[in-house]
């Protein structure tokens, strides 16, 4: 690790004027403190978020469901709000890392990250979910921008998530087995206005699979996308999985989501 | 009369308390006064000559104490690590040895080799400095792979191995093997490969080098398995200091599994740099580092041959293996691959002719050595894979076509045709103990029931064997061995009758110090509570050959035993004196000496306070009660079983569930049931990690580890595990005074080939470890 300088503002104007050219947001420091530690990345300083009440907390009024950005994956995992309104996301939440990451790691964090084998991102596109910054709303699908990008600019803060509630939804995911991060996840969602189907882990950062959308949104069934294949040309491969292998994950862990859903 | 805490209760480890509390010692634990540290520059590069290095910038950081290289170690005229058994190739020269500096002299063999020793007031000034480093490289082609660095036009890793050829060795009888061939009704065959390991102990390696510049005595406390070896290595082939005048010490270590057998570079640079700056100095590695610099294990390419007959008994075994030895030759690696290996091809068949050959080669990896089991889990590989293949050809059940051959348990003591002598076992005993525990016979109903859930089952067994209790010193001495492989051991009582146990066997996780405190209670009388066991320091304990090859108990507690019996000698007398018996009157039994006849008794204790305070005492009899004794074995131990494993595969994924796994082992007496059932369950954890998780990987191309963190390399996790069915049987060891055989590296040996039997089983076709989900979805989705 390099020194640093270290920062807790107690407001998000506060937060984002303090943030200079060289410097970095620490949220939970799940992903950026290893970095840190193992000099893969520096900062001159950090900018903790974790002193900002107004970043933490879930609340839900019937129709959509608001996290806040510094909300730890434990929270959304116990939540009872989340429970009721979208039980397929505290259950995501449950298989984030192990004990220690759901206990520091945070829905903001991991989404300003956008590691392409994240689960939140799934949901958030298979939900049509908004991400709220200091500066503006951004849909889910124009947040996540590619590998390890996202559509965040200098000093913005992602504040809150907010999720319209699903008539059902699920979420399966086949881990890595090393690392437990998503090999391939899918994200399924029946919605009032039809269904939503979002894959992570496969891809270079999380897509919609609009086939299957368009065969679920007429018959909500993991018969109705038996059948459907994903073309695995531009999907990752590396040591742990090729192209082709991630493809069939697709179609299996969708159908598994579906059968999942509630 | 039983005791209490004695042989064969399950004593909870008295070490734990303080390991699960954090109260123990581990090495990074330990600081010394004024101490500085050390951190490495590392090659980025798999192969390259070194142009030059600049040191300027880096010597003129903040905090820096001293940068050192591999030239200022060899013009201090400090020698390169030795690989300590010569191996003979079947034309009759030596083993390639190439010389393997502690830092690079010239050229870099592999990512993550030594180049420059960076020693500052902190780590991280040490790191920083590292940073201003200049090394100019001429980057060369590497080769990583063992078949294509054997193949002709490979890149050369050393000018001294042409070929990359270490050795071509052979055992076993090649005219008799090809007769037998010849006249076969069936040959089956097989080709295998065993996938690298990295050993992963939970604490990585360390080293703190102390120089008492008023003394001239060097300490160094390392993360060893076996700190007088290491000393022994230091002062006579790398001349770091005489033997007198260094000291080492192997505190609490947090497991090894053979990785910290072998004496290391960063070891011996950071002793030889702490005398060099008269400041002690502490160099801890950190996970990345343990990834690219602890020995390999494994990673053998092997081609193998069954000849049977029309009855499908077993004519003739021929086996021809590559094994990848990394850049250098390691402490023990030339060993591993020929006579912990060859030696174990017969497994537990009556086969009247083996022909095994070697090639060992060179490649820029990592070094490759001993890891739990080393060379008997690939000999059960072959063996085992080759069994269930040979069964499946010949259309028999598999553990029919074992039973069909085993040796027999009249039939002991059994030479085999690769140069061991089996002392004792009860092969079908254990075969059939595992199959009633895993319900064998129920498993066509079983493998129906999941078929009609899509899903594929398969049930596969390994009948392994194990060349344990390492080792008779004549016997390795004979085939290259640079070393005995005794063991010592000293009981000394203090005067209130408590025990101190020094012994030469390390503890790293194996619970010694229970263990051959139960030997002391049992044999002695004395409360295990009582009972001290010293292990890991020169300068405490007379001399120790360490801990590997499940022989601590075997070899370490036999040497115990021996002091025992010279107590109990020395004891008689005493009490024969006080008693006012004649010495062949008394009788002693658990620390109790009684003249026969009588109830006149005097405890142990008693006995031990007479001989410190000896007012009324034998006039010829030395006072004290301590007692020394070296063990050498007559004979390997052979530790043997049957493990099975049963599999649901989910073709849609490939993903194998390990539904139930029997183990039934028999490992001789046993002292401590509960930790030989722990010693199995862990064994048989890194066996699965083997065969469905772990693998070391290296980029062909660059040479860079793929596998360089637990991002990439898979470790087993409890929910990777089955809950497993755990049995002993007893043939106790007939060559050592506790009967046993050794447990510690039993569940590595026989879970890989187990658990990949009921893999292939359920497919209908081979596949190569580590069976990933990929693996076996292609395979259960192929015709
Ligand atoms: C062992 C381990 C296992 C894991 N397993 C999984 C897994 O299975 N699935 C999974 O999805 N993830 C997994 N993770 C990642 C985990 O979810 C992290 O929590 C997440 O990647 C980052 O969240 P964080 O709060 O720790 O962010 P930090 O590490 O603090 O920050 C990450 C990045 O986001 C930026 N940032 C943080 N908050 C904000 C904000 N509000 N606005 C703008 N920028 C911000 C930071 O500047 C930094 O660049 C794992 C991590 C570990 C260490």
């Amino acid at each position: 690790m390099y020194s640093f300088d270290y920062e807790r503002p107690s407001g998000i104007n506060e937060a984002a004027s303090a943030l200079g050219e060289d410097d970095k947001f620490l949220a939970g420091g799940q992903t950026l403190i290893p970095t840190l530690k193992l000099r893969l990345a520096q900062a001159g300083k950090l900018v903790d978020l974790g002193g900002i009440a107004e970043l933490k907390g879930i609340s839900s009024n019937g129709s959509e469901l608001s996290i806040g950005a510094m909300t730890r994956h434990a929270d959304v995992a116990n939540s009872a709000d989340v429970k009721s309104a979208i039980p397929a996301l505290a259950a995501l939440a449950s298989h984030i890392g192990d004990a220690q990451v759901r206990n520091r790691g945070t829905i903001g964090g991991s989404i300003s990250n956008n590691d392409p084998a994240a689960d939140y991102p799934a949901a958030l596109v298979g939900l049509g979910a908004t991400v709220h910054t200091n500066k503006r709303s951004i849909s889910a699908e124009d947040f996540f921008v590619d590998l390890f990008e996202t559509a965040l600019e200098e000093n913005e803060i992602v504040t809150k998530i907010s999720f319209p509630i699903p008539e059902k939804a699920g979420y399966a995911k086949f881990p890595n087995p090393a690392s437990r991060f998503a090999l391939t996840g899918v994200f399924v969602a029946k919605t009032a206005n039809g269904a939503r189907v979002a894959v992570t882990g496969a891809g270079p950062s999380v897509f919609r699979q609009t086939d299957m959308e368009a065969a679920l949104s007429g018959n909500f069934s993991a018969d109705a996308i038996a059948g459907i294949k994903t073309s695995a040309s531009g999907l990752n491969a590396d040591i742990h999985a090729s192209a082709e292998y991630r493809a069939n994950l697709i179609s299996v862990m969708a159908g598994r989501a579906v059968k999942a859903a509630s | 009369m039983s005791v209490e805490n004695g042989i064969g209760a399950s004593v909870r480890r008295k070490e734990d308390q303080r390991f699960i509390t954090g109260n123990g010692h581990y090495l990074d634990d330990l600081n010394r006064v004024g101490q500085a540290y050390g951190y490495f520059l590392r090659s980025p590069h798999a192969f390259a000559k070194i142009k030059s290095i600049d040191l300027d910038a880096a010597k003129a950081a903040p905090g820096v104490v001293d940068i050192f290289t591999g030239k200022d170690m060899v013009a201090d005229g400090i020698g390169g690590l030795i690989c300590g058994w010569g191996i003979t190739s079947k034309d009759g020269t030596p083993h390639k040895a190439p010389p393997h500096n502690s830092m690079a002299v010239d050229a870099v063999r592999h990512v993550g080799d030594q180049v420059a020793f960076v020693i500052a007031d902190s780590l991280q000034q040490a790191k920083d400095a590292a940073e201003l480093i200049e090394v100019d490289y001429g980057t060369l082609t590497p080769v990583t792979n063992i078949a294509k660095a054997l193949a002709p036009g490979a890149p050369q890793v050393h000018e001294e191995a042409p070929g990359n050829l270490c050795y071509d060795w052979e055992l076993g009888d090649k005219t008799a093997v090809d007769a037998a061939f010849a006249k076969a009704a069936h040959v089956t065959k097989l080709d295998l490969i065993n996938n690298r390991l990295s050993p992963n102990p939970m604490e990585p390696r360390a080293a703190l080098g102390e120089y008492d510049a008023g003394s001239g005595e060097l300490t160094l406390y390392t993360t060893s398995q076996n700190p007088h070896v290491a000393r022994l290595i230091m002062s006579a082939f790398l001349g770091i200091a005489p033997e007198n005048k260094l000291r080492v010490v192997a505190p609490d270590v947090g497991g090894g599994f053979g990785s910290k057998i072998f004496v290391y570079a960063e070891e011996t640079t950071t002793i030889w740099a702490a005398k060099k700056i008269n400041r002690p100095v502490k160099w801890t590695a950190d996970r990345s580092e343990a990834f690219l610099t602890d020995a390999h294990g494994r990673d053998h390419v092997t081609h193998a041959e069954l000849a049977t007959d029309n009855d499908g008994k077993i004519l003739a075994f021929k086996v021809s293996t590559q094994a990848n030895m990394g850049a250098y030759l390691s402490t023990f690696a030339s060993a591993v691959p020929t006579y912990l290996y060859g030696t174990l091809l017969s497994g537990q068949y009556k086969i009247p002719s083996i022909y095994v050959e070697v090639k060992a080669g060179f490649t820029n990896t990592t070094p490759v050595d001993a890891y739990r089991g080393a060379g008997r889990p690939e000999a059960t590989y072959v063996v085992e894979r080759m069994m269930d293949t040979a069964a499946r050809d010949l259309k028999m059940d598999p553990t029919e076509f074992r039973l069909k051959n085993f040796i027999q348990p009249d039939a002991y003591p059994y030479e085999t045709p690769v140069i061991m002598t089996y002392d004792s076992g009860d092969y079908p005993l254990s075969m059939n103990n595992a199959k009633g525990m895993i319900d064998y016979n129920g498993f066509a109903a079983r493998k129906a029931k999941s078929e009609a859930n899509g899903k594929l089952r398969g049930i596969g067994c390994a009948a392994y064997i194990e060349a344990c209790g390492i080792a008779p010193s004549a016997a390795v001495g004979s085939l290259g061995a640079g070393v005995g492989l005794w063991e010592s051991a000293e009981v000394r009582f203090n005067p209130t009758g408590s025990v101190t146990v020094f012994t030469g066997s390390h503890s790293h996780g194996q619970g010694h110090e229970t263990t051959f405190a139960q030997i002391i209670a049992d044999k002695l009388g004395v409360p295990i509570d009582s009972v001290e066991v010293v292990h890991g320091d020169t300068s405490k304990v007379p001399f120790g050959m360490g801990t590997y090859g499940s022989r601590s108990l075997a070899v370490g507690g036999s040497a115990i035993v021996k002091a025992v019996d010279k107590i109990v000698e020395k004891s008689k007398k005493i009490a024969a004196h006080l008693m006012e018996a004649s010495v062949g009157g008394i009788e002693h039994e658990h620390g109790v000496f009684s003249v026969a006849g009588t109830d006149k008794k005097l405890t142990m204790g008693e006995i031990a306070f007479a001989a410190y305070v000896p007012h009324n005492y034998p006039a010829d009899l030395e006072p004290g009660m301590a007692e020394n004794a070296f063990y050498d074995p007559l004979n390997f131990t052979f530790p043997a079983g049957t493990h099975i494993a049963e599999v649901e595969i989910d073709p849609a994924t490939g993903v194998v569930d390990i539904v139930d796994w029997a183990a039934s082992d028999d490992f001789g007496n046993v002292i401590n049931p509960m930790i030989v059932e722990g010693q199995v369950h862990g064994g048989v954890a890194q066996g699965i990690g083997q065969a469905m998780l772990e693998g070391v990987q290296y980029d062909e191309d660059s040479g860079q580890l793929l596998t360089g963190s637990y991002m990439d390399y898979c470790m087993p996790r409890a929910d990777d595990l089955p809950n497993f069915r755990v049995a002993t049987t007893n043939t106790p060891c007939p060559s050592n005074p506790l009967g046993v055989k050794g447990c510690g590296e039993a569940g590595a040996i026989a879970a890989p080939a187990a658990l990949m039997n009921a893999i292939v089983n359920a497919l209908g076709k081979d596949i190569d470890m580590p069976a990933t989900a990929e693996k076996v979805w292609r395979a259960a989705n192929s015709n």
